[in-house]
This record gives structure tokens, C-alpha cells and sequence, in this order.
């Protein structure tokens, strides 16, 4: 360690954190920053932009996307419920039940990550496809409708965004059951509480912590999602980042685009703080 | 644990069939997970002309055999992804464990505004991180190729390394340093020998989750790419017409590699775990 820094050990943490920090700023806030200003920018890609501080961008923007806005946060919430209804009976099951086959459990759980999120996504479009080996078959012995079809639905998208961010869900909230001494329960049940009472108010309330942490890998990327949207969906299931996606990448509707994005993440902000706010009332009464 | 004492048959049919339903749901679950990966499996053998995929035509080894020389630029695009993810792993591993060692450490006026700094881009969904770095690297004008891709995965990867790397370093006892300490070796000398061994382990998990995620990354790739393409954007634009079957077989081979490195990783814990404690003691 060189003597001027002996001398002066209050700055080693910063010489510790500053490359990461200001390469986080440069990237990261700074983009931000420059969303916002580019979304109260007015002009078009041939004549150029110039800053006008358009506020009413955004007032604008969510009455012309009021659609996919809404669609978007109910498919959000829709799949939060699914991943925690399907992934909490895991989580909890390899937790207290797992035994010897615990590691190889959650081995399973990560598996999907072993293979490409996209590649993925098609494999579903793949097995939902109306005249692919599961609903042709089934339709041509007669079990369905010939014309029953279950790509370009909403089914489609939300069990496509579902199946994608399932593993997200069950591993927080396997790392907060895990840590119950189940012993607590024990206790609960000698004391002649039912089974259901003693998980209702004895490992519920104690994986709390995973339920939050859990619902919000799950809701955050499925709000903003858009592949699924795009390849398992049809025209009356975009999502807003097909909007977003769209207006940058294809119409460099530059403006619209940044200022849909800041609503989106504004959005999800709130709809976090909310969800804390009734979290922490829950775990107060209990 | 009174039920489980009581052998298996004496315990009435109900109480049978409520025990059964957790496992056999996550066995469901289990199948569930696994189905499209099979599906990508097996049609990477299916014997098709062109790239029509979607029926089953019969069984074949050509598209594994003609994996490398069908498609020049599904090469380029999974050669891309290699060096992307390479460079962002480490880059971010390296600043992220810096801030995790500091975060942990030391006491130091800012902590606050830090934590926020870190948490905030996990907590932004991707395609507003991507949208907003387009926005800036088109404001500045600066053209997307390969090092805008790399400076946005760096981004998005530091938070996820800090956060590992500090769940690892939160967990360990500061008496070991100490004791190096105590016993005459100087601060260097002491990292070099207590606390980076100790940490290496979270390091490590961090620095394959940067590279997983950086390769596997599609939406912040798309708004930062330009013209270039990397594997799942190559995917992703093949899609349109049909995916030929060697992306499967690509899927396939980089998941039993995935699957290969995490068991041999897990055996090679497995021998550490039973190994330290043991030179510890002594």
C-alpha cells in the first residue's frame, strides 16, 4: 500500500467503488437522464430535434398506448400470481421435503437458463402450434376442435411469460424457506394448530421476505416483456415494449418511445412501493 | 416428524395420498420445465429439407454434422456472444466485487445513494435500460456495434456481481483476518491469503452468472446492436422465415456444455467442502 494512502485509509473504499460507480452513472443514469430529455424533444429523424419541453408527451402517450399499458400491467400481475402459485409448492416442497435430492432439485429449476431464453420462447411456439404434434394430434383424434387453436392468444403469451420466469420465482423463495427451523412449525402443530394454520401463520409470515423478493423477478421482467408478446402472440396481444421496441427500433419515433419507456418504469416504481407498503402492513398483524 | 416415524404401509390411504401430492406437482413441475428444452433437443434431429421444423420427418445427424459449415453468419453471431460475454464478465466482475468489498468493509458516507445505484437497475425492466442507452448513444452519436453491446452488458452485469459477491463476503467471519493479522501478516499479505480464498467462491458464481447472462441476453442486445449479431438476435431474425434446425442442435450442445461445466463445478465444491475444514482443524 503506498504511504499517501496509509496516510489517508478513508479513501480506500472510494478507490474501491468508483470505477464501478461511475461506470454505472455513465450508463446508466445518464441514459435516463438523456430518456427524458429526448422524450421532451420534438422534431423528427430527417428535420432534427430540439428540446421544447414538451410535458405533454407523456399525458399523450398514455392516451394513444392506454391499451398496452393496461394489458401489460394485468399480464404482469397475471403471471406474478402463476409463477408464485406454481412456484411456492416447489420451493417449499424441495425445501422441506427435498431430503438427499435437494441440490439435483434445484438443478432442474435452473436447467431452462442452460438454453436460450429465445430459443426457448420458440420451442413453445413450437409445441403450441395449431397443426404441431400436440394440437394436431390431439385434433386428429378427435379430442379437439379442428379449429381450436391456442397460439396467438393470451393463453399463449401469459403461460410463454410464465414458463420463463418461473425459475426467477422459485429460487428466492426457496432461499427463504430453507432458512425455517422447522422446528417453529413443529412447535405450531403441537400447540394443536392444524396444518393449515400452521402454515398460515407460522411459515407464510417467515418466507415473507421471499415472497417480495420473488414476486418482484417475476412481475418487473414480465411487465416489460415483449418477445413472448411477439412470437406467441397475435395483434391483440402487444404488450407496451412491442410499442417501445416498434417505435425506436422501426418508426425512430425517438420521443414517444423514451417517454413510453419512463411511464413504464415510473409505473412499475409505484406499483413496487405499493406492494411493499402492503407487505409490511401484512407481516405487522401477524 | 411423527408421521414419517410410522412405516410406511401402517399409515392410512388419505394421509398416503396428501404426502404424494407435493412431490408429484413438482415432478409435473419438473416435466414442465424441461418440455421445450426436450422439443429443441429432439427436432435437432429431425430430417427436414430447408427449414420448415414443425412436423417430425425422421431421424437424422446431418444438422449436427453440418453445424459449423451451413451458416457462416450463425458462426459470426455465436462467436460475437463469446467475446461480449467474455469481456462483460470480466469487466464486470472485476468492478462489481470492488464495490462488493466496499460495501461490506468499510464504513463510508454515501452508502445510501450506492445501494440505490445498485439495486435500481435490477429493479428497471431491460427494455428500459436498452431503450435508454440507444437514446443516449444516439443523442452523442456514437454508431452500435460490438463495444456498445459489450458497454451494456457490463452495466446491466455490475449490480448482478455486487449483489452475489456480497451475499458471499456478508456470510464470512472477519476473526480469520484478524487472527492473519494477529499473527504478523500484513494487510496485503492477509488478502492475498484469508479473505480472497475465502471469497473466491462468490467471485466465481458471480462471474458465471455475469457470463450467463450476457449471452443469453436478448432485448438490451437488440437496442444497442446496430448491424451486429449475436447469437439470439441471429435466432431471433431466423425466426421469421423458420429456424433451421442447427440453431437446435446449437442449443442442445451449448446446454450439455452448460450442464457438463455446473456438475463438475458442484463435484469440485462437494471435494472443497469436505476438504477445508479438515486443513482448518489440523
Amino acid at each position: 500500500m503506498p504511504s499517501w494512502l496509509r496516510h489517508h485509509k478513508g479513501l480506500v473504499p472510494y478507490l474501491f467503488l468508483v470505477p464501478g460507480g461511475l461506470f454505472l452513472v455513465l450508463f446508466f443514469v445518464i441514459p435516463l437522464i438523456t430518456a427524458v430529455s429526448v422524450a421532451l424533444q420534438e422534431g423528427s429523424l430527417g428535420t432534427g430535434y430540439r428540446l421544447t419541453f414538451n410535458f405533454a408527451v407523456f399525458p399523450e402517450a398514455i392516451a394513444r398506448w392506454d391499451e398496452q399499458l393496461l394489458r401489460s400491467l394485468q399480464y404482469g400481475l397475471i403471471v406474478t400470481v402463476l409463477t408464485m402459485l406454481i412456484g411456492y409448492p416447489m420451493a417449499y416442497t424441495i425445501a422441506f421435503r427435498g431430503g438427499r435430492y435437494k441440490n439435483i432439485l434445484l438443478l432442474f429449476v435452473i436447467m431452462p437458463f442452460f438454453t436460450s431464453f429465445i430459443i426457448r420462447t420458440i420451442s413453445w411456439k413450437f409445441i403450441l402450434a395449431d397443426q404441431g404434434f400436440v394440437l394436431g394430434t390431439l385434433k386428429d383424434i378427435g379430442i379437439l376442435d379442428a379449429g381450436f387453436r391456442l397460439l396467438a392468444t393470451p393463453v399463449a403469451v401469459i403461460s410463454g411469460i410464465t414458463y420463463n420466469f418461473l425459475p426467477f420465482v422459485v429460487l428466492p423463495l426457496y432461499v427463504a424457506l430453507e432458512r425455517i427451523d422447522p422446528r417453529l412449525i413443529e412447535a405450531a402443530t403441537d400447540l394443536y394448530a392444524s396444518r393449515l394454520q400452521a402454515f398460515l401463520r407460522v411459515t407464510l409470515p417467515l418466507s415473507i421476505s421471499g415472497v417480495f423478493a420473488a414476486s418482484l423477478l417475476s412481475f418487473i421482467p414480465a411487465t416489460g416483456d415483449y418477445l413472448n408478446a411477439e412470437l406467441l402472440g397475435s395483434r391483440n396481444e402487444t404488450m407496451i415494449g412491442n410499442v417501445i421496441q416498434r417505435l425506436y427500433l422501426v418508426n425512430n419515433d425517438y420521443p414517444q418511445a423514451s417517454a413510453l419507456s419512463l411511464i413504464l418504469m415510473l409505473g412499475i416504481l409505484v406499483s413496487v412501493f405499493v406492494y411493499r407498503r402492503i407487505l409490511r402492513g401484512q407481516e405487522l398483524t401477524v | 416428524m411423527a408421521a414419517t416415524a410410522l412405516p410406511e404401509r401402517r399409515r392410512p390411504l388419505g394421509d398416503r395420498i396428501r404426502s404424494a401430492i407435493l412431490p408429484t406437482f413438482t415432478g409435473l413441475v419438473v416435466v414442465y420445465l424441461f418440455l421445450p428444452i426436450v422439443v429443441m433437443a429432439v427436432f435437432g434431429f429431425n430430417d427436414i429439407e430447408g427449414r420448415f421444423n414443425f412436423t417430425w420427418q425422421g431421424f437424422t445427424l446431418d444438422h449436427w454434422a453440418s453445424l459449423f459449415n451451413r451458416y457462416p453468419a450463425l458462426n459470426q453471431a455465436l462467436l460475437n456472444s463469446l467475446i461480449v460475454a467474455s469481456i462483460s464478465t470480466l469487466v464486470a466482475t472485476a468492478l462489481g466485487t470492488l464495490i462488493g468489498l466496499a460495501l461490506t468493509r468499510y464504513e463510508f458516507r454515501g452508502r445510501g445513494p450506492l445501494n440505490l445505484l445498485i439495486f435500481l437497475p435490477i429493479a428497471t425492466p431491460e427494455i428500459v435500460l436498452g431503450a435508454s442507452l440507444l437514446a443516449l448513444f444516439v443523442s452523442v452519436g456514437v454508431a452500435r456495434d460490438i463495444t456498445t453491446i459489450t458497454i451494456a452488458h457490463i452495466m446491466f452485469n455490475i449490480s448482478f456481481v455486487v449483489v452475489t459477491v456480497r451475499a458471499r463476503i456478508a456470510g464470512f467471519d472477519r476473526a480469520l483476518e484478524e487472527a492473519a493479522m494477529d499473527l504478523g501478516a500484513d494487510e496485503l499479505t492477509t488478502f492475498r491469503k484469508v479473505t480472497f480464498p475465502l471469497i473466491f467462491p462468490g467471485i466465481l458464481a458471480a462471474g458465471l452468472l455475469a457470463f450467463a447472462l450476457s449471452i443469453d441476453d436478448f432485448v438490451i442486445t437488440q437496442f444497442t446492436a446496430g448491424q451486429t449479431t449475436t447469437f439470439p438476435l441471429w435466432v431471433y431474425g431466423a425466426s421469421r422465415i423458420g429456424v433451421p434446425p442447427q440453431v437446435n442442435v446449437m442449443g442442445t450442445l451449448i446446454f450439455l456444455i452448460a450442464l457438463v461445466g455446473i456438475v463438475l463445478w458442484v463435484a469440485l465444491q462437494r471435494r472443497d467442502m469436505t476438504a477445508r475444514p479438515t486443513t482448518l482443524e489440523r
